[in-house]
């Protein structure tokens, strides 16, 4: 065998002369995926240390005292609401309609705004009542966890609009269908979390 | 050679059956959503109920609510974001199935020893006269 076989070999064996073709944004749902995996880790751990500290109330007011379930109810039901409607502007992307589309995105956009209206208002009561995160334990972590999905929710808003401009100026090209490809895991994932906290931390905390 | 090339005809092969798929399925049906969304209803409405007006023991309350909770999140998992065991070839269904582990040992670890640390600390007027 001469030395130029022995390379030849040397490089069918090891590395690819061409690297495969991938189309552009190809790997960007999967990537996505994964950093919604990674946010799913940060809720973990407020949801943990919720846990650890959900019943150190340090004199202050507990569950019971604070939460009003109606409220929380009304909040569910608001993104709930926002789910299907985001459903309904992606089915409506898939099928090229772009006034619906754009539509659809409105109507997610203002339940998503009415949940960040109810959240607001359910924050500025507890501290007006003088249940602020500084009070107890229990409350800091409770404003950590509760006001960190808010504070996603509000990105995926500022995100909703900024969508909604681009799909308005360029229209539903690709970019844009990927994009809110994106917003809708994005949004969709949001909601998988607001289960966790309507049951760990307001329904269990009333159990208490 | 040989190798070479069949792993890199399989794999185009794969990427387009991956694309045609990806077209077809990815976003659902309309039928799958409202499915989606009357299980969500069901499944918010009855821990609610449950909850304000507290038929049951607190125990199985909690029990109940905690399940109801994790069915939910399967129901939003296939209806809202469309999960299945081909998507992205696999690979989102592994990163869900790491993430669940980690996300179970790092709330039942945080739960467990922090119960168990709180249990074995001394309490809290013994170590002031200990002073």
């Amino acid at each position: 065998m001469s030395a130029t076989d022995l390379s030849t070999l040397d490089r069918d064996m090891f590395h690819l002369a061409e690297e495969p073709h991938h189309p552009e944004g190809s790997s960007t749902m999967l990537g996505f995926w994964l950093y919604l995996m990674s946010d799913c880790l940060i809720f973990a751990m407020l949801f943990a240390t919720y846990g650890v500290l959900g019943t150190s109330y340090a004199g202050g007011p507990g569950p019971k005292e604070l939460f009003e379930l109606p409220l929380v109810a009304v909040n569910t039901a608001m993104l709930l609401f926002s789910s299907i409607t985001y459903g309904f502007a992606m089915l409506n992307m898939t099928e090229g309609k772009k006034g619906a589309t754009l539509g659809w995105l409105a109507i997610t956009g203002l339940f998503g705004l009415c949940f960040i209206g109810i959240e607001l208002y359910e924050f500025s009561h507890l501290i007006m009542e003088g249940a602020g995160p500084q009070r107890s334990a229990f409350l800091s972590s409770f404003f950590t966890l509760v006001g960190t999905h808010g504070l996603h929710v509000t990105f995926g808003l500022i995100w909703l609009v900024t969508l909604m401009v681009q799909v308005q100026a360029k229209g539903l090209i690709p970019a844009n269908r990927r994009r809110l490809m994106c917003l809708s895991l994005f949004w969709h994932f949001l909601d998988v979390i607001w289960i966790g906290v309507f049951t760990f931390v307001y329904l269990m905390g009333m159990l208490r | 050679m040989s190798a070479d090339t069949l792993d890199r005809g399989g794999h185009d092969h794969a990427d387009h059956a991956h694309d045609a798929h990806h077209d077809e399925e990815d976003h659902g049906s309309r039928r799958g959503y409202w499915i989606g969304f009357l299980l969500s209803v069901v499944l918010t409405a009855i821990p609610f109920w449950l909850v304000m007006t507290m038929p049951l023991a607190k125990q199985a309350t909690a029990l109940i609510i905690m399940a109801f909770a994790a069915v939910q999140m399967v129901v939003h998992m296939i209806f809202f974001l469309h999960m299945n065991r081909r998507a992205e070839g696999g690979w989102s269904i592994m990163a869900l199935i790491f993430t669940v582990v980690i996300v179970g040992i790092a709330l039942s670890g945080s739960l467990w020893v922090m119960y168990h640390m709180n249990e074995n600390m001394m309490p809290m007027q013994d170590m002031a006269s200990m002073g």
